[in-house]
């Protein structure tokens, strides 16, 4: 919605937004909690809301909808085939195209618990649409794996409306959520959360009658001998998301395996021109505001590309260094970096306290920032002020104007060839001054 | 004289900043680690007087879906959350709702009101399943 209205707003002649669902907004209507807004319109909204603002800027820009319409396909020449039940089967032939379809829940065959298969075993995601949009309780006896925020959320959900929630498990030894949703959520309701922990097995025929549960070890095998049980009904599953990218793949785009979504320029598009994406179809996220933030980014590129805007020159690939699991966006445009703030989105590979986030490029760190504590459940932004990284600053040789794949995103360029690059990565503030100048990969 | 430093984590928004605050005789004395100054506020509230948005549904006729959101206006003393979600359970509506539409004034005593989340049509037609 953010990026159509954008690209609306941006000049665009025609926007059409297409969902598959019979209204706009998506998940967003299900996360009926709040903490949704409050960077980019300075309110603490529930997710309807902060849908209902963008629905309403949509329409007010201009942005045609059609709802209930399943995109079949996007091919390379950017034609759409969607199908819905007033118009059939439609062939579109855009000039941009967003891709914006979000992400999908890992369930229990993405993670493999053993036991029986009774009824009774929800993702978070499928619980909370029942909870909170169609008014049924999924059970009265909850367990949730994983604690992600959806997990999280829907275990005070639960107990807000009469259920007994006996535990939440984590594999890892440090929560999934955003640390706001453990104190909120599980830490208010004096629902225990047990790190290093799973599910070893699932008990019931007909209905899930309990689980039992174990202790990992470093590799996150469970531990023979730490395993009890807990009576239940349910079994929740909060055990991350996956990028949708069906109809990205079909367009034969190169991903980004660590965030299993496209690879994306700072204009937010993809190794296919004049096709683009932003949101949780790119990498996950855990703030509705970034999402937005990259909408409009994706938005504006749309547009940019239309009006034969683009910019052209010479490029620079990001790569996640120390400390860093993975950067979006992968390509960066020089005479962006010249000539307006470009904006970074990166997860920590794991907690650490007092660091700073570098950008480094040939061996020089060229802007960072300090942060108290990083957590891989809370993405880091770093936003590169304009003209911190200049063509002089890649160093002799580097970026020179005979570089094969000129204004584009060469798959070839993925594993380190000619292509100069942006290093991210995190270092700990003591040893800020020895660190610098030592690109370390 | 009582006065006490705890380390707690800001809830106001998704950033959780971590907070080092003191307080003594129920005023804040100290607050270190926040990035706004919604920081200072929330650890004085939290440490003195802790208070949540309950967000929660509530049943609908003749709407768009069965059930549309609902949340308190403004953060309401935690101890009340209790009655608040007791109150709201036992509230039906008629669709149309508008968005902000007040669900529940003064809910459980709190002074603040109850606020539909979204808005939702009329549906004349039984719902589709």
């Amino acid at each position: 919605m953010a990026a159509a209205a954008r690209a609306k707003q941006c000049g665009a002649g025609r926007v059409i937004l297409m969902d598959r669902d019979r209204e706009l907004g998506g998940i967003l209507n299900q996360c009926i909690h709040n903490g949704f807004g409050l960077q980019l319109l300075s309110q603490e909204l529930t997710g309807p809301e902060y849908a209902e603002h963008f629905i309403s800027e949509a329409r007010d820009a201009g942005v045609e909808t059609m709802l209930d319409t399943m995109v079949l396909e996007v091919t390379q020449s950017k034609q759409i085939v969607a199908v819905n039940r007033d118009e059939g089967l439609m062939r579109i032939d855009a000039k941009a195209i967003v891709l914006a379809m979000g992400a999908r829940e890992r369930n229990r065959g993405g993670v493999i618990i053993p036991g029986m298969r009774p009824a009774g075993v929800f993702t978070a995601g499928a619980a909370q649409r029942f909870v909170n949009m169609e008014g049924y309780m999924p059970g009265k006896r909850i367990v949730v794996l994983g604690s992600g925020d959806i997990g999280l959320i829907m275990a005070r959900r639960l107990t807000w409306e009469g259920a007994k929630v006996e535990a939440v498990l984590e594999i890892l030894p440090f929560p999934s959520g955003l640390t706001r949703n453990i104190v909120q959520c599980l830490n208010d309701q004096g629902i225990p959360l047990y790190l290093s922990h799973t599910v070893v097995d699932i008990h019931g025929e007909e209905r899930v009658r309990g689980v039992t549960v174990a202790r990992v070890d470093s590799n996150l095998r469970p531990i023979p001998g730490t395993e009890w049980d807990i009576e239940c009904d349910t079994l929740l599953l909060s055990v991350g998301l996956i990028p949708e990218n069906e109809l990205t793949q079909d367009v034969g785009g190169e991903l980004d395996h660590v965030t299993g979504g496209p690879v994306v320029t700072d204009e937010m598009e993809t190794s296919t021109p004049g096709i683009f994406a932003c949101g949780n179809v790119v990498h996950i996220h855990d703030l509705v505001d970034n999402v937005t933030r990259e909408a409009w980014t994706a938005g504006e590129g749309a547009a940019r590309l239309v009006a034969g805007q683009q910019p052209g020159g010479d490029t620079v690939r990001t790569r996640a260094g120390d400390g860093i699991r993975y950067v979006v966006p992968h390509v960066l445009h020089l005479d962006n970096l010249a000539s307006r703030d470009v904006r970074l989105f990166m997860r920590a590979t794991r907690p650490a306290e007092r660091v700073q986030v570098e950008a480094v490029v040939g061996g020089e760190v060229v802007f960072s920032k300090f942060e108290r504590v990083v957590r891989p459940a809370e993405m880091v932004m770093l936003t590169i002020p304009a003209g911190k990284v200049s063509p002089g600053k890649m160093g002799p040789g580097k970026a020179g104007p005979n570089r094969a794949g000129l204004n584009t995103v060469s798959p070839n360029c993925a594993d380190g060839g000619p292509q100069p690059e942006l290093v991210v990565r995190i270092t700990p503030r003591d040893r800020d001054s020895a660190a610098e100048g030592g690109e370390k990969a | 004289m009582s006065r006490e430093t705890s380390e707690l984590t800001c809830i106001v928004c998704p950033v959780g900043c971590r907070l080092r605050a003191t307080v003594e005789d129920g005023q804040l004395v100290d607050v270190q680690g926040n990035s706004c100054k919604r920081g200072a506020a929330y650890a004085l509230d939290e440490l003195c007087a802790p208070k949540r948005t309950v967000t929660s549904t509530v049943r609908v006729e003749g709407g768009f879906l069965p059930l549309v959101p609902v949340r308190t206006r403004d953060p309401i003393p935690k101890d009340k959350i209790a009655q608040v979600l007791l109150d709201i359970a036992k509230i039906r509506m008629d669709a149309p709702i508008r968005i902000h539409q007040v669900v529940a004034a003064d809910v459980a005593g709190t002074g603040i009101d109850v606020i539909a989340s979204r808005s939702m049509s009329r549906v004349n037609a039984p719902r589709a399943e």
